[in-house]
C-alpha cells in the first residue's frame, strides 16, 4: 500500500516537472497540442482503470480462499464462461469507445483553410532552413532554426526534405509530420499566446540527429510585423572596424561558398542563411546560445561541438576568429 | 520397397524396453567429438545450440543497452560519439530483433515440438542443421562487423534514403541488409520444418483439437513467417540492389519513393512483433495450466485467438507511419485494425485469468514469470491501444514513449515467458533443476528493474525526448530521470546475471529431475530427461487433450516401427490417423557444407553482383550432394 | 511411464505419396513462401505505377515477341508435365526418363527466350524505377525456372542411375513437377504486369 502510494507521488512529481519543460506534449499552448492533451489525458485514465482492473482480478485470483482438490465442475466452468464472454463483449465496447473518440479528434484537428500566412520548411542535415515566400519576390526571405509567428492565427507549414528523412516536432504547438524527400507536407500551427516553443528534429537523420532543434517564437502581430519587416531587409552594413575586417574576410574564405548574407556577394545555399543570424537566440540549430563567444568557439571547431556536421573547420587565427564573430553578431 | 519384407525386420515389438532402448540408440544416436557436432540432425542438439546462442546474443545485445544508457545518463556526456552510438543502437536493436527474439522463440519450438506432438525428430532434420549454420554465420557476419567499427548505423529499420546509397557510406547497410538474408533464410527454413512436424507428424490419436497450446501457436507463428519474411527478404534485396548496381527503387528523382520502403519493411516488421509473441502466448498458457494444476481454461477461444491475432497482424503495418502524411482515411482504417487486435489479446488474457481462479495456482518461478507477465504486457498492450490512435500517436511517435511501449511489449511480452519457459523446460533438456532460490532472485531483480528503467522512458517522451539520439542538452528537464534510467538499468542486469550464474550452476550441479518434476500433462514429459536420441521407446497414442492428465498410469503407445531404420509415423492432418512409416535422414556433412557455400555467396554478394551467377555453384553442388540418395535402409520405401 | 500397445502400425508402407509425404508438403510450403514473394513484387509494381505521372518511365512498353513466346512455351509444357506427374504416380520408369528429358528441354528453351526478353525491355534496371522492377519481377522468375531446371537435370541423372527404381524418387518427380507448374503459374500475372499493364 505505502509502496503504491510512494509511487503515484514520484510520478505526479515527475508529471507536474514535467509540464514546464517548453518542449512537452504536456505543456500544450498551441491549439492542436491543446486537443491532443486532452485526448492523451483521456485515455491514459480508461487505460490506467483498465489495468487497476486487471490487477485486482489477478490478484484474487491468486489470494482467493479454495476448498483443497477443487477441480473445475462443468458448471463453475459455465459460469467463468459467462464472465470471460462479458469481459471481452466490455472490451469490446472500450476498444470502439477509444477509437471512436480517436476519429473525433483526428477530425478536430484538420488542415485549416483559413491560414494567411505559409512558412516553407526544408529538412537539411542537421538544420532547418525556413522560406517565407511572398508573391513580390523583393518580399521573400530565409532564415534558419528559428521561426516567428503571429500569435492566434493559423500558419500552414510546408514540409519538405532536401536529403534524408526529417520530421517537424513542437510538441507544445502541434502533433509531429515527416518531411520526406520527394514529397511535400503540409500541417497546421496555431499559437494561442506568445512564447518560445522549442521542437526538436523526431525522425533519425544521421549523425547530428541529436543536435537538430528549432524554435518558434509567437509574437503579437505587430511584433511579428516587425520581425519580418527586419528580416526582409538586406544585411546590416555595421561601422564596427573588427565587424568590417571580418565581413572582408568572410567573402575571401571559404564562408561565402556554402552561406548566403544578401546585400553581399556572398550567395552560397549548402548551408543557413546567415543575413540576420546576428537576430537569432541560438546557433547551431539550438546546440548554442547566440553569444560573441559562442560564434567565435562554433566557427572555430566546428566539427568537435557538432562532430559530423556539414561544416568543416577553416583553420583561422584568433584574430580572424574576433573579427569574423564580430561580424556574425553585427548581423541583426 | 514394398511391406513383403516386413516380418523379417527388427521393429520395437519384437524386444523388451532395455533391448529396445539398445538399439534404437544404436540407430539413432549422434556419435560424440566434432565430427558429431558437424554431422547431427538431432532436433534437440540442434535446438540447444539454437537456444544457447540466441541467448549469447541476448547477453551481447544487454551489453549494449548499458553502453547507451551510460551515455545518456547525463546531458551531453562523451562516453560515446555519435558514430559509435548510432552504431550501437542499430546493433541493439538488430540484433535483438534478428538474432535473439525471433531465433529464441523457433528454437524453443525446435526442440519442444517434436516432443510436445510425440515425434522421434522435426521434419527435415537436414534442413534443421542447415538452418543453425547460417543463423551463426549471420549473426557472426554482424558482429564482426561491429567490431571492426563498420557496423550497421542507420537504425535497426534502415530507413532510405538514410540508408541508401547517397546517404549511407560504405558497406554498413550492404551488411545490415545481407544479416537480414542470413537470419529470414534460416527462420524461413524452421517455419517450413514447423508447419510439416505439425501437420504430418503428430502422435496417432492427436486430432487438431488435441494438439498442445504451445504447438498451436508455433503453427500460427509458422505461417507468419512464410507469409511475411518475403517482405523483408524483397525490401533488403533491392536495397543491395539500389546501393550495389544503381537500380532506383528508393530514388524519388527517378520514380522511386523513400516511403515503399516503410511499407515493405513494416508489412514484414509488424507481423514480426507477433512472430516474437506468439509464442510466448503458448508458453504463458502452457506454465499456467501445470502452475494452476488445471487444464486451461478456454482452449477453442485461446486457438481462435491466436488465429485471429495472426490474421490481424496483416493488417496493421501503416501504424508505423502515422506521421509521414498518408491520407486521413487509410490511416483511420489502420487505427481501428490496431485497435482491433485488442481484442484477441483480451480474449487471451482473460481465459488465463480464468484458469488461475478455478486452479489451484503453484508460485514456482516459472509461474512467477508468467505474473509477471501479466503485469507488465497488459501495460505494454494499454499504451499499444494509446499509440493505435493517429493524433495520440503524432506526440509520442518516434519519442521515448514508443522505445518504453515496445520494451514493455517484447520484454513483458514475450521475454517472461521465455525466461518461466527456461525454468520450466531446462529440467527436461538438461536433466536437472534450476535453482527455485536463484529464480526469485532473478525474477524479483528482473521484474523491479525493468519497471524502473522503462516506466519512466513513457514519461520522457511526453515531455519531448526523442529517440536514438546520443545526447540532450542540459537544459532540457530530462536529465534526472535519465540517470535514474540508467541506474534502473543496472538493477535489470543484475538480474540476468543471476539467471545466467542460475543456468550455468544448474547445468552442472542441479538436483536431479526425472521425468515429470511438475506433474506436467504434455508429452515430453512422458519420456526421461533428457530425453534419449530417438525421443520415444515407442510413438505414443494419444486420445484426449493433455495426455498425461488423462491417463496417468499408464502411455499408450504404437508398436511395429523398425528398429534397424530411422522411422517415425507420419499421420493424417486433421485426425492423426498413421499413414506411412516415413524414415528419418541420418546423420550427414552436407548442411554445413552448403551453409558454408551460401554463406560465401551472400558475402561475397555485397561487393559484387557477379558472386550470385559463381557463388551459386558450389551452392548447387553441396545441394547436390545432399539430396543425392545414400545407400541406406532410410531410403528404402 | 509404463507403455500399453494399442496399436500396431508394422504394416504401413516405409514412405507414403503425395500428401502422405512431408516432402510434398514442404514443396507447398515452398510456393507459399515465393508466391508471397511474386505477390509482393506484383504489388510494388503497382504502388510505383500510382506515384508516376505515366507509365512507362520514359520507355516504350516492352517488345512483346519473346515474352509472349516464352510464355505459349511455359503454357505447352504443363501438358508433358502433367503427363510426367501422372507416370511418375504410375511408377513407370521408361516414361518418366522420357518425360523427365522432354522437361528438360522445356526449361532450358524458355531460359534462351528469356535473354532475348531482357534484351527488349527497352529500359536498362538503373534508368528509373519502373526499369528497376521490371528487371527484378523478370530475374526473380528466371531464378525460378533456373533453379527448377537444375532441379530437373539432376532428377533425369538420378533416374538413369541404380537409385531410380524406387518410389521416394517417383515422389521426386512429382514434386518437382508440382513446383514446374507453380513456377508457369506464377509467370502469368508477371507476363501481364511487364507486357500489357504498358499498354493499357
Amino acid at each position: 500500500m505505502k509502496a503504491g502510494a510512494a509511487v503515484v507521488l514520484f510520478v505526479s512529481a515527475i508529471l507536474i516537472a514535467g509540464c514546464n519543460g517548453a518542449q512537452s506534449a504536456l505543456n500544450a499552448e498551441g491549439a492542436a497540442a491543446v486537443q491532443l492533451k486532452h485526448l492523451i489525458i483521456g485515455i491514459v485514465v480508461v487505460c490506467s482503470v483498465v489495468w487497476a482492473l486487471v490487477m485486482v482480478v489477478l490478484v484474487l485470483a491468486l489470494l482467493r480462499a479454495r476448498t483443497p482438490r477443487e477441480s473445475p465442475s462443468s458448471e463453475s466452468e459455465r459460469r467463468m464462461g459467462k464472465l470471460v464472454t462479458a469481459a471481452v463483449a466490455a472490451t469490446v465496447v472500450i476498444i470502439a469507445g477509444l477509437t471512436i473518440a480517436s476519429f473525433y479528434a483526428t477530425r478536430g484537428l484538420g488542415m485549416s483553410e483559413d491560414a494567411t500566412l505559409a512558412i516553407k520548411v526544408r529538412g537539411q542535415q542537421w538544420w532547418w532552413q525556413f522560406i517565407y515566400d511572398d508573391v513580390d519576390p523583393a518580399k521573400s526571405f530565409q532564415t534558419a532554426n528559428e521561426m516567428h509567428i503571429p500569435v492566434g492565427v493559423d500558419i500552414r507549414i510546408e514540409l519538405e526534405s532536401s536529403d534524408v528523412i526529417h520530421s517537424f516536432w513542437v510538441p507544445s504547438l502541434a502533433g509531429k509530420r515527416d518531411l520526406i524527400p520527394g514529397r511535400q507536407n503540409v500541417i497546421t500551427i496555431r499559437a494561442e499566446r506568445p512564447g518560445v516553443y522549442r521542437g526538436q528534429c523526431a525522425e533519425f537523420c544521421g549523425l547530428q540527429h541529436s543536435h537538430m532543434a528549432l524554435f518558434v517564437i509567437a509574437e503579437d502581430m505587430a511584433a511579428y510585423q516587425r520581425w519580418a519587416a527586419a528580416q526582409r531587409a538586406s544585411s546590416v552594413s555595421s561601422a564596427d572596424p573588427e565587424a568590417t575586417a571580418g565581413k572582408a574576410l568572410f567573402m575571401r574564405k571559404p564562408c561565402a561558398a556554402c552561406h548566403t548574407i544578401r546585400g553581399t556577394e556572398a550567395s552560397g545555399s549548402t548551408g543557413p542563411d546567415l543575413t540576420h543570424v546576428g537576430s537569432r537566440q541560438t546557433i547551431a540549430a539550438g546546440l548554442l546560445d547566440n553569444t560573441r563567444g559562442s560564434l567565435a568557439a562554433w566557427i572555430a571547431d566546428p566539427q568537435t561541438l557538432k562532430p559530423g556536421n556539414n561544416m568543416p573547420m577553416v583553420p583561422l587565427s584568433s584574430d580572424e576568429l574576433r573579427q569574423l564573430s564580430a561580424y556574425m553578431e553585427s548581423l541583426k | 520397397m514394398t511391406n513383403d519384407n516386413k516380418p523379417a525386420q527388427p521393429t520395437d515389438l519384437m524386444f523388451g524396453d532395455d533391448e529396445l532402448e539398445r538399439r534404437l540408440a544404436q540407430t539413432w544416436r549422434t556419435p560424440a567429438g566434432v565430427w558429431g557436432a558437424l554431422t547431427t540432425v538431432d532436433h534437440k542438439i540442434i535446438g540447444r545450440r539454437y537456444i544457447v546462442t540466441a541467448f549469447v546474443f541476448l547477453a551481447l545485445g544487454g551489453l549494449l543497452a548499458l553502453a547507451m544508457r551510460l551515455q545518456l545518463a547525463q546531458p551531453e556526456a562523451r562516453f560515446i560519439g555519435p558514430d559509435r552510438y548510432n552504431q550501437i543502437f542499430t546493433m541493439h536493436g538488430s540484433n535483438m530483433m534478428f538474432l535473439f527474439a525471433v531465433p529464441v522463440m523457433e528454437a524453443m519450438a525446435v526442440y519442444l515440438v517434436p516432443l510436445m506432438v510425440g515425434t522421434r525428430n522435426i521434419a527435415f532434420p537436414r534442413l534443421n542443421a542447415f538452418s543453425y549454420w547460417i543463423y551463426l554465420a549471420g549473426g557472426l557476419l554482424l558482429w564482426i562487423s561491429f567490431a571492426l567499427d563498420t557496423a550497421p548505423d542507420v537504425g535497426w529499420f534502415a530507413y532510405v534514403p538514410l540508408s541508401g546509397p547517397q546517404y549511407g557510406a560504405g558497406k554498413r547497410a550492404d551488411l545490415w541488409a545481407q544479416m537480414i538474408t542470413f537470419t529470414e533464410v534460416a527462420a524461413l527454413a524452421v517455419a517450413v520444418e514447423i508447419v510439416v512436424t505439425v501437420f504430418k507428424q503428430r502422435a496417432p490419436g492427436m486430432s487438431l483439437d488435441r494438439i498442445p497450446l504451445f504447438v498451436w501457436s508455433m503453427l500460427v507463428t509458422a505461417f507468419l513467417v512464410i507469409m511475411a519474411m518475403p517482405a523483408i527478404m524483397l525490401a533488403s534485396s533491392t536495397l543491395i540492389l539500389d546501393r550495389l548496381v544503381g537500380t532506383h527503387f528508393y530514388n524519388p528523382t527517378e520514380g522511386g519513393d523513400a516511403l515503399l520502403w516503410q511499407h515493405l519493411f513494416w508489412f514484414f516488421g509488424h507481423p514480426e512483433v507477433y512472430i516474437i509473441f506468439l509464442p510466448a502466448v503458448g508458453m504463458v498458457s502452457t506454465i499456467i495450466a501445470t502452475f494452476s494444476r488445471r487444464p486451461v481454461f478456454g482452449y477453442l477461444p485461446l486457438v481462435m485467438a491466436l488465429i485471429a491475432t495472426g490474421l490481424l497482424a496483416f493488417g496493421l503495418w501503416v501504424h508505423h507511419m502515422f506521421v509521414v502524411g498518408l491520407p486521413k482515411l487509410g490511416e483511420s482504417f489502420f487505427t481501428a485494425s490496431s485497435m482491433a487486435i485488442a481484442i484477441p489479446a483480451g480474449i487471451q488474457i482473460f481465459c488465463w485469468l480464468a484458469t488461475l481462479w478455478g486452479g489451484q495456482p503453484v508460485l514456482k518461478t516459472p509461474m512467477l514469470f508468467v505474473l509477471g507477465f501479466i503485469v507488465t504486457f497488459v501495460i505494454g498492450g494499454l499504451t499499444g491501444v494509446m499509440v493505435a490512435s493517429v493524433p495520440f500517436d503524432t506526440q509520442v511517435h518516434d519519442t521515448y514513449f514508443v522505445v518504453a511501449h515496445f520494451h514493455y511489449v517484447l520484454v513483458g511480452g514475450a521475454v517472461f515467458p521465455l525466461l518461466g519457459a527456461i525454468y520450466y523446460w531446462f529440467p527436461k533438456i538438461s536433466g536437472r533443476m534450476m535453482s527455485e532460490t536463484l529464480g526469485r532472485w532473478a525474477f524479483a531483480l528482473i521484474f523491479a528493474g525493468f519497471n524502473l528503467t522503462f516506466f519512466p522512458m513513457h514519461i520522457l517522451g511526453l515531455e519531448g525526448m526523442p529517440r536514438r539520439i546520443y545526447t540532450y542538452q542540459p537544459e532540457m528537464p530530462w536529465a534526472g530521470m535519465n540517470m535514474f534510467v540508467s541506474f534502473s538499468a543496472l538493477i535489470l542486469s543484475l538480474g540476468f546475471l543471476v539467471f545466467f550464474v542460475d543456468v550455468i550452476r544448474s547445468t552442472r550441479s542441479g538436483q536431479i529431475a526425472g521425468e515429470n518434476p511438475w506433474g506436467a500433462s504434455t508429452l515430453e514429459w512422458a519420456t526421461s530427461s533428457p530425453p534419449p536420441c530417438f525421443n520415444f521407446r515407442r510413438i505414443p497414442v494419444v486420445g484426449a487433450r493433455d495426455p498425461l492428465w488423462s491417463q496417468p498410469e499408464e502411455l499408450t503407445v504404437a508398436g511395429g516401427l523398425r528398429t534397424d531404420r530411422r522411422e517415425l509415423i507420419v499421420s493424417s492432418v486433421v485426425e492423426a490417423q498413421p499413414e506411412a512409416s516415413e524414415s528419418s535422414p541420418r546423420n550427414s556433412i552436407w548442411p554445413l557444407l552448403a551453409a558454408l557455400a551460401t554463406t560465401v555467396m551472400l558475402i561475397w554478394s555485397i561487393f559484387s553482383p557477379w558472386a550470385v551467377i559463381w557463388g551459386s555453384i558450389p551452392i548447387g553442388i553441396t545441394l547436390t550432394g545432399w539430396f543425392w540418395p545414400k545407400q541406406t535402409p532410410e531410403d528404402e520405401s | 511411464m509404463k507403455e500399453r500397445v494399442v496399436l500396431d502400425v508394422s504394416r504401413l508402407p516405409p514412405h507414403g505419396m503425395g500428401r502422405a509425404s512431408p516432402t510434398w508438403w514442404g514443396t507447398c510450403a515452398f510456393m507459399l513462401i515465393e508466391g508471397s514473394g511474386f505477390a509482393l513484387a506484383i504489388a510494388v509494381y503497382f504502388y510505383l505505377m500510382s506515384l508516376a505521372p505515366h507509365w512507362p518511365i520514359d520507355a516504350p512498353a516492352p517488345g512483346l515477341v519473346p515474352g509472349t513466346t516464352l510464355t505459349a512455351i511455359l503454357l505447352a509444357s504443363v501438358v508433358p508435365n502433367i503427363l510426367l506427374s501422372r507416370w511418375a504416380r504410375q511408377r513407370d520408369l521408361r516414361k518418366v526418363r522420357i518425360g523427365l528429358i522432354v522437361m528438360s528441354v522445356f526449361g532450358a528453351v524458355p531460359l534462351i527466350l528469356r535473354g532475348f526478353e531482357f534484351a527488349v525491355l527497352n529500359i536498362r534496371w538503373d534508368d528509373n524505377a519502373y526499369g528497376s522492377i521490371i528487371w527484378t519481377m523478370l530475374g526473380l522468375h528466371t531464378t525460378h525456372i533456373v533453379t527448377d531446371l537444375i532441379d530437373t537435370l539432376v532428377l533425369t541423372g538420378l533416374m538413369f542411375s541404380k537409385h531410380a527404381d524406387n518410389p521416394r524418387r517417383f515422389g521426386d518427380v512429382e514434386d518437382n513437377a508440382m513446383y514446374w507448374n507453380f513456377v508457369v503459374v506464377a509467370w502469368i500475372p508477371l507476363y501481364a504486369c511487364i507486357y500489357w499493364v504498358p499498354r493499357l
